[in-house]
């Protein structure tokens, strides 16, 4: 085989026009512009309805799949790895440890935000080992945020909650 | 176990497949060109390089990803002529950032089994169609229950992944930074590259941040661009060149979207891909096997971390090869010649261009400057995606 040292550079040539934003906004180039309105309503499903009917009664729910025994959340109708349905429902604690963390800059569209905001993996007592769930922390300065750090949920006042991710307004270290 | 069978993997093939000739555009932000012009700038190139007619070609594999950039709900179909596909057996292949090492996956299904003999494939992405940023078109893989209304951006799930790699093995944001020091600057020497630069450690440090730990410079950027390559069956890799190279091993595994209950550590899914290419590659130490690897580096500490995955360094020990000298281009094993995605661009599925079709190119000894110093026969390209869940790997050789 003629492998081996060769002087040929591959790819030989590259094609492409690059241009900037500017050239967009000055319309230099030639292009069309859509802005879809495209409306979806998304069913919660069997499992997530009962945890979000949970989330507005102050409580964390979660499922136990009795032939691995792991105990999840977010709850879920079956257990993907043993593929058998559910059938029992526990109540978590509204406590939990940091797993990991970030401080965001920007917002969903990649804007700056105005004050960084601390999202995190926050693991949930009650639940098997790295078993989380997406959200946010507050009452606390970001330089003092750690991976281990304990946690508990900061409720909308009863009457706010609506069954929603965000009736817990976020996390806040526990003290102590 | 409802029928009797054999477990596992089966290795079986038709006839062995070889990569012939590769090709791609520029990578940059914002390309005047649409998705089919740099698809058939890419497809020519690769066609010119293996010595090829689009009338030679019996079949087509397509990769792009998310429909939401390019806004164009049929992409696969409405790119098909820039593929050179026209009346031709094609299909489109997607599994997010994973799409660029996959459809070369699908294409060696076409040509293995023998349903093929030449089979191209061809990724695009256009990812500046997108405003006001294509991250508002990333909004769209999120939980729509769960996760958005908590407002998330992309790059939390990466700051979050590299915030639990760094804190399990201690690793400094500097080890990590090298990353993007050496692929930037390996990127010079590549023609097609958008962000090649001369840049320091505390550069990457200093930058701004966008979601600590992950800094401006500790990411490839948003590219638009196309790449091809074409690979055909052992009788016809013979007519066409003396130096083809194999694909010895492919391999690919998906974890759940339930990414918020698995240690983010260590990417498991990169691990089970990884272990069904080297299976099929006959590879039992990929640390001493491989000779020049193209794992996928959308963000400096994946280069790392995927390094772990497939094997190539023990968990926790890439940062301190990477410091040692041992992933540059001179080193003894060479990771991102190219540039990768943090110094060439990252046009999601194109990335083929700088993945497998780099790894053929330095097998093929034809990467001119970018050709790693050491002697190469084997190497590997990986790519990832979604949700923290896909591993993509493609395992090539010079030797059959
Ligand atoms: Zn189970």
């Amino acid at each position: 085989m003629a492998v081996g040292k060769k002087d040929i550079s591959c790819p030989p040539y590259v094609k492409g026009r690059e241009i900037e934003l500017e050239d967009l906004k000055e319309k230099k180039v030639t292009y069309v512009e859509d802005h879809p309105d495209i409306r979806y309503s998304f069913t919660a499903g069997q499992a997530i309805s009962k945890f979000l009917k949970g989330l507005k009664e102050g409580k964390i729910l979660g499922v136990k799949c009795n032939k691995c025994g792991r105990v999840m959340v977010p709850p879920r109708e079956f257990c993907e790895l043993c593929f058998k349905p559910i059938n029992e429902w526990v109540e978590l604690k509204d406590t939990g440890v940091v797993e990991t963390f970030s401080i965001s800059y920007i917002d969903p569209d990649a804007r700056p935000l105005e004050e960084p905001e601390i999202v995190a993996v926050i693991a949930i007592d009650g639940a098997s080992p790295h078993m989380g769930i997406l959200h946010k922390l507050g009452e606390v300065d970001p330089e003092k945020v750690y991976i281990g750090m304990r946690v508990k949920a900061v409720w909308k006042p009863e009457e706010e909650r609506e069954g929603a991710i965000t009736d817990i307004k976020y996390w806040k270290p526990i003290e102590g | 176990m409802m029928v009797e069978k054999v477990k596992g993997i089966k290795y079986h093939k038709k006839q062995d497949v070889a990569i012939v000739g590769a090709g791609m555009t520029i990578f940059r932000r914002r390309l005047n060109e649409t998705g089919k012009e740099l698809s058939y700038y890419a497809v020519k190139q690769a066609l010119e390089e293996a010595g090829l007619d689009i009338s030679d070609i019996d079949m087509v594999v397509m990769g792009s990803a998310p429909d939401a950039f390019d806004g164009v709900h049929m992409k696969g179909e409405y790119l098909l002529d820039g593929a050179g596909a026209s009346n031709k057996p094609y299909v489109r292949v997607f599994v997010g950032g994973g799409t660029g090492v996959f459809a070369p996956i699908a294409g060696y299904w076409h040509v293995a089994s023998g349903l093929a003999d030449v089979c191209l494939v061809v990724c695009e992405e256009k990812m500046s169609s997108s405003h006001p940023h294509p991250q508002s078109a990333f909004k769209y893989i999120w939980d729509p229950i769960l996760d958005r209304p908590l407002k998330p951006n992309l790059i939390w799930i990466f700051a979050l992944e590299m915030r639990r790699y760094m804190h399990v093995h201690n690793i400094k944001h500097e080890d990590i930074a090298l990353v993007s020091v050496k692929n930037k600057a390996n990127a010079l020497d590549h023609p097609a590259a958008q962000l090649a630069a001369k840049i320091t450690v505390e550069d990457v440090l200093n930058s701004e941040p966008m979601a600590l730990p992950v800094r401006r410079l500790d990411v490839s950027p948003p590219s638009d661009g196309a790449a091809a390559i074409v690979m055909v069956a052992p009788h016809i890799a013979r007519q066409l060149t003396d130096e083809p190279v194999w694909v010895t091993g492919v391999g690919w595994s998906l974890d759940t979207t339930w990414w918020t209950n698995r240690d983010l550590y260590f990417p498991r899914y990169v691990a089970e891909a990884a272990k069904m290419a080297y299976k099929m590659a006959h590879i039992t130490d990929p640390r001493k096997e491989i000779d020049v690897a193209e794992p996928y580096d959308p963000f400096d500490y994946k280069e790392l971390h995927h390094m772990e995955g497939l094997g190539l360094a023990k968990k926790g020990e890439a940062p301190i090869l990477t410091r040692e000298g041992v992933t540059a281009r001179d080193g003894d094993l060479p990771v991102c010649p190219s540039g990768g995605l943090l110094g060439v661009g990252n046009p999601i599925a194109a990335s083929l261009g700088v993945k497998v079709a780099e790894i053929y190119w330095q097998l093929a000894y034809r990467a001119g400057k970018r050709q790693v110093a050491k002697e190469v026969t084997t190497g590997v390209a990986q790519a990832w995606g979604d949700l923290m869940q896909v591993g993509t790997v493609v395992v090539l050789s010079n030797k059959r």
